[in-house]
């Protein structure tokens, strides 16, 4: 294997272990936080002890999602030297906004939330887990400019060899960057409320502590219904904006190989990409792609082939995790519609208690589908139309690339299986430990 | 101009950096010696407790700095020092996980894995970040195309080691004093010894890495130039000096805050030697990445400094109502705390 393989592997396996461990950090953080103002509000402790118990598995949770993260920032740099000089004047400033307005405003108060239970009064107590959850989501929306720069480069004008800001207003207002944090955001908010909720479950199966996991399920419930809806909602606003910003993703999504008007969306597809077409194409909703694409049944939908093969992305994989977001998302809505149905006799539905439990690490695997469409989906390019993958690499020996890779692998493994472990533990133990 | 006042700003950062997190390093390095039980072992850990997040952030303000600001040198920086910079990342993920994890399950076995990483997590990055910036201030073969000819093991020259001895020292020092600052009785007075004891060899090594540096390294040239700036060696020098009374006087937070004042300077001075080069080449000046061929554009440079005029007395304020909030001797209800380390 090439150092470009290895350093793309390397990052992949760093960004989606990362990224175990960002959503529920996002999402939680707010939902600990309404149960903290609860408690500021009402003076009902169970509310205080919700709060409590949560915060635990946050904690563990952002141990890891904290500590990978640095070496995101660093890989730029270790791996992709050539990108950081060509593009650093841009990327790089937002890391650097990011570390300084988001990334202290959270570790330093994350810590005062932990320590200061009998330090702070409740009200203060409460706004440092506000803070927390502000900060997270804001560090959220400057990476998500970021990564929106590379999705589809605004604001810069090639100077001096390099690309050099000429707009920072473009740059940080970029549709697409602003499309990607709110989804992102809302898919994580979703898998937060899952995870309160399949947790919830279990102890409602056990009949533990039921008054306190039966309101714990409620603030799971709202935030899985209402952002399994919202983040459907805006999928397609995002599809749009991927649609007229980067054609060669969008085929590549939904395996779409001759440019055609009024173009049909194939509920079946195999794709065949070294045959430019697909095996099996069957189950035409038409116009729909048309639709998707554009919000209009007559629109053009560019087809691969009429995309130069070295400009194309890996189809099969994009496909795949295209597919499997959509309908991880599908069946969410109908998780959470039916757990608002049945929430006052959830006693009576054991079976459902059992399946949330089980839902539990699929909006994990729906939210790194959604990342495989948004990365692979850009390749072969690193910066959308400007520079290509190939040419960002680190000028370092294959050696060193297979070493660290190795190392990931290793230490990530053995702290994910941690980690999993204590959060599963503690999710058990309950709200007493 | 607007180079410059990054290029001091870059320096600024990483100092900061290596005063509040230096002293979580130096005490990680410090507690399989200093702690004789476990509940001085978690105090160790709880004397750090509230902030040692907050101050890692430093470092990743001073890396996203160097990327925002002179985006070459942070190319050339972090892919040359390859194998360096990933066994400091990883030895600092160790740390971070030991401090949540230790305590999660109650076994020997498991609090001793997690103490081993805490310790391998603070004394490997003391030892890496002093070898790194003593390479920084001797030069490294960068090559016409910004690629370091150099290997890991290149690192590993005399100088480069005794910077790495000096930043163990001065971090272990520095984590003594604030153990002092967090602890009493047996393990405060142990702290306060320990820091008299590492005093003389601190001084030996830093007038050593003085004395090797006027020979190896060029770092001088600037001072020569403008010897008002060599009011930072001599303040760097007195402020070592006067570390020792102070100590032996009982005022522990000063000695805590002088301790600072030494490891800013010793950290200016190294910065201001290399000016205007953020990485010297050591095979050709002309190779060297500066602050003319290494900044980013003024735009952003501009902006950038806007950002951080606001933002970081902002972040220092709450930092510092935090270490008002938390500085106070470390009792048994703090360690009985449910959320203490």
């Amino acid at each position: 294997m090439d150092v470009l393989l290895l350093s793309r592997l390397q990052f992949a396996v760093a960004t989606f272990f990362h990224f175990i461990f960002v959503p529920l950090t996002l999402g939680l953080s707010v939902i600990i936080a309404l149960m903290e103002t609860k408690y500021v509000r009402t003076g009902d402790e169970t509310y205080k002890r919700m709060a409590k118990f949560w915060g635990k598995l946050f904690l563990i949770n952002f141990a890891l999602g904290v500590v990978t993260g640095i070496t995101l920032e660093f890989q730029f740099g270790t791996n992709w030297s050539r990108y950081s000089e060509y593009v650093g004047d841009i990327f790089g400033s937002l890391l650097a906004i990011e570390a300084s307005v988001a990334f202290f405003l959270e570790s330093t108060f994350l810590a005062v939330w932990v320590f200061g239970w009998d330090k702070l009064s409740p009200k203060a107590h409460a706004a440092a887990i506000w803070l927390v959850a502000i900060a997270s989501n804001l560090s959220a929306l400057w990476i998500l400019i970021a990564n929106g720069f590379m999705q589809h480069p605004v604001g810069y004008v090639i100077r001096n060899g390099r690309a050099e800001l000429e707009s920072f207003y473009d740059v940080v207002f970029n549709s697409f960057g602003l499309q990607e944090f709110l989804h992102t955001v809302s898919g994580s908010w979703m898998l937060a409320g899952f995870f309160v909720m399949g947790v919830s479950a279990w102890h409602i199966l056990r009949k533990n502590e039921l008054d306190f996991f039966n309101r714990s399920f409620r603030y799971g419930m709202a935030f899985a219904l209402i952002f399994s809806l919202f983040v459907a909602l805006q999928g397609h606003t995002h599809g749009n904006e991927v649609a007229a910003t980067q054609p060669a993703k969008l085929a590549a999504m939904e395996s779409h190989w001759e440019t055609r008007k009024g173009a049909p969306m194939y509920l079946l597809t195999v794709p065949n990409p070294s045959g430019e077409g697909n095996l099996i194409e069957t189950l035409p909703i038409p116009y729909m792609l048309s639709i998707l694409a554009f919000s209009d049944p007559n629109a053009e939908v560019v087809g691969l082939n009429d995309i130069p093969k070295d400009e194309r992305p890996p189809v099969a994989l994009t496909f795949l995790a295209f597919r499997a977001m959509v309908g991880l998302g599908t069946l969410f809505i109908v998780a959470a519609g039916l757990a608002w149905l049945w929430r006052n006799k959830l006693q009576e539905k054991p079976w459902f208690l059992k399946a949330l439990v089980w839902i539990i690490p699929l909006p994990y695997i729906a939210l790194d589908a959604g990342w495989t469409v948004a990365e692979v989906g850009r390749q072969p390019w690193i910066v959308y139309g400007m520079m290509k993958t190939a040419d960002a690499v680190s000028p370092i020996t294959t050696t060193q690339a297979g070493v660290s890779l190795f190392a990931f692998i290793a230490v990530y493994s053995l702290l994910g299986a941690v980690d999993i472990y204590l959060l599963r533990k503690y999710a058990t133990l309950g709200p007493e430990a | 101009m607007l180079e410059t006042t990054w290029f001091l700003l870059w320096g600024i950062l990483w100092a900061v950096y290596f005063i509040l997190d230096g002293f979580d390093l130096g005490i990680g390095t410090l507690a399989p010696f200093l702690a004789k039980d476990e509940t001085e072992k978690r105090t160790c850990l709880n004397a750090m407790g509230p902030f040692w997040d907050g101050n890692e952030v430093w470092l990743i303000t001073a890396g996203g700095v160097t990327f925002a600001a002179f985006p070459k040198a942070y190319a050339v920086m972090f892919s040359g020092l390859y194998s360096a910079l990933l066994l400091l990342l990883f030895a600092l993920i160790l740390r971070g996980v030991s401090f949540e994890f230790r305590n999660k399950v109650d076994s020997d076995g498991w609090r001793k894995v997690w103490d081993a990483c805490n310790f391998l997590g603070s004394f490997l990055p003391a030892l890496l970040l002093g070898v790194a910036f003593a390479n920084l201030f001797r030069g490294i073969p960068i090559n016409a195309q910004g690629v370091n000819e150099g290997g890991l093991f290149d690192l590993l020259n005399p100088y480069g080691l005794l910077g790495g001895v000096l930043f163990v020292l001065m971090f272990m020092e520095h984590g003594a004093l604030w153990l002092a600052v967090k602890t009493q009785g047996a393990l405060h007075d142990r702290a306060v010894r320990t820091a008299k004891g590492l005093w003389p060899f601190y001084v030996i090594v830093a007038v050593a890495f003085l004395a090797y540096t006027a020979v190896e390294t060029t770092l001088f040239a600037n001072f020569l130039n403008t010897p008002a700036l060599l009011s930072i060696v001599l303040l760097a020098v007195g402020s070592l000096l006067l570390l020792r009374p102070f100590i032996g006087s009982g005022k522990i937070l000063l000695s805590w805050a002088t301790s600072g004042v030494t490891i800013l300077c010793v950290t200016l001075f190294g910065v201001l030697g290399m000016y205007p080069a953020l990485l010297p080449s050591s095979l050709s000046p002309e190779f060297s990445i500066t602050i003319y061929n290494g900044a980013s554009s003024t735009l952003t440079l501009q902006i950038m400094l806007g950002v951080a005029l606001v933002f970081v007395p902002i972040v220092i304020i709450y930092q510092s109502w935090v270490y008002k909030t938390f500085g106070h001797k470390i009792t048994q209800e703090d360690l009985d705390y449910h959320h203490a380390y």
